[in-house]
């Protein structure tokens, strides 16, 4: 089987802390991602993501690297295929200062299913979570 | 130069890179962003931009001091939806060795946000270590485009490293093999 991966790179005017924040805080990512990230987010523990409105589950993964504000990888399957290897994909947060107040987000989804309906869903995805996530940094509005 | 003697063909080109977001604006104002100098000079580390708006016009990128740049012509001129322009790096081996690439802007309404998507052709296999350059300067660009018009401020970014090593490498390896010529 064939394994794809992407790479977004987006460059935010904000701190570490506030990307890290926005990503695995549920009522900050719920404002621009629609959904509630949960965990606790250390090395081992399961994360979900919720939908705001029912609480529906779409994603489920496990934290596989937490070093908070730097950077955080994640296991990414859709809850019915959490148990199976072939479709459980992979995502790197890295979160670089660039300059003073500017941080470079680098998202890296790796592991994916090539093809798959996965690998379809984040290519539109990520372009528009991330927008939407520097959006809600640097104006205090997400895009949703 | 005369265009004319230039005039290529967009068909042979492909698609070899993408790059999208989305914007707190309307389609008319992300196209303003893309063509206007005062813009430009905001988020493209410096440069102004300078199209004739039709087909087959003239299109630069210069530097503060007028020298140019990037030179090209306009392939599709659609107001404000469409803009794709050739590109050649000028004055600056040896990167203004490289065949021309397109660039293509694609801006469209989505929900309150505009989809602005970037991508870039060429027309030879070029190898992944050139891509690099354009890896590491779009995402820049972008960003600072996004935010200069959802903030009014651009972003000040740290060019101090300079290109990736590895991209320059290839560069140099390119201009002297000159691989685009193989046909």
């Amino acid at each position: 089987m064939s394994k794809a991966s992407h790479v977004y790179v987006t460059y935010i005017r904000a701190t570490p802390e506030k990307v890290w924040s926005a990503i695995t805080d549920p009522d900050l990512s719920g404002r621009y991602w629609g959904h509630r990230n949960v965990s606790e987010w250390t090395v081992g523990a399961s994360w979900e993501h919720r939908r705001l409105d029912a609480g529906k589950i779409d994603l489920v993964g496990t934290v596989l690297e937490s070093q908070p504000p730097r950077r955080l990888v994640v296991s990414w399957a859709f809850p019915g295929d959490v148990d199976k290897p072939a479709k459980v994909s992979r995502v790197a947060f890295d979160i670089d200062v660039h300059k003073d107040d500017m941080v470079r987000l680098t998202v890296s989804h790796t592991d994916l299913e090539s093809g798959g309906e996965m690998e379809r869903g984040i290519t539109q995805g990520w372009p528009f979570v991330l927008s939407s996530l520097k959006s809600f940094l640097e104006t205090g509005k997400g895009l949703l | 130069m005369n265009p004319h003697q230039n005039r290529l063909d967009p068909s042979s080109f492909k698609p070899k890179s993408v790059y999208r977001t989305y914007i707190a604006a309307t389609p008319d104002e992300v196209w303003q962003a893309l063509i206007d100098p005062a813009f430009t000079k905001q988020y493209f580390f410096g440069l102004a931009s300078e199209v004739e708006p039709r087909a087959g016009g003239r299109f630069r990128l210069l530097w503060p001091d007028g020298r140019e740049h990037i030179t090209g012509q306009v392939v599709e001129w659609s107001p404000p939806r469409r803009l794709c322009v050739s590109w050649d790096i000028q004055n600056m081996p040896p990167f203004s060795e490289l065949p021309s690439c397109l660039v293509t802007w694609d801006v469209e309404a989505d929900g309150a946000a505009t989809r602005l998507t970037m991508t870039e052709s060429h027309n030879w296999e070029i190898p992944r270590e050139i891509m690099l350059g354009g890896e590491e300067g779009w995402p820049k660009i972008i960003s600072g485009l996004k935010s200069l018009l959802e903030t009014g401020k651009p972003l000040a970014f740290d060019m101090s490293a300079g290109p990736p090593p590895e991209f320059v490498a290839a560069v140099e390896k390119a201009a002297k093999e000159k691989p685009w010529m193989r046909k």
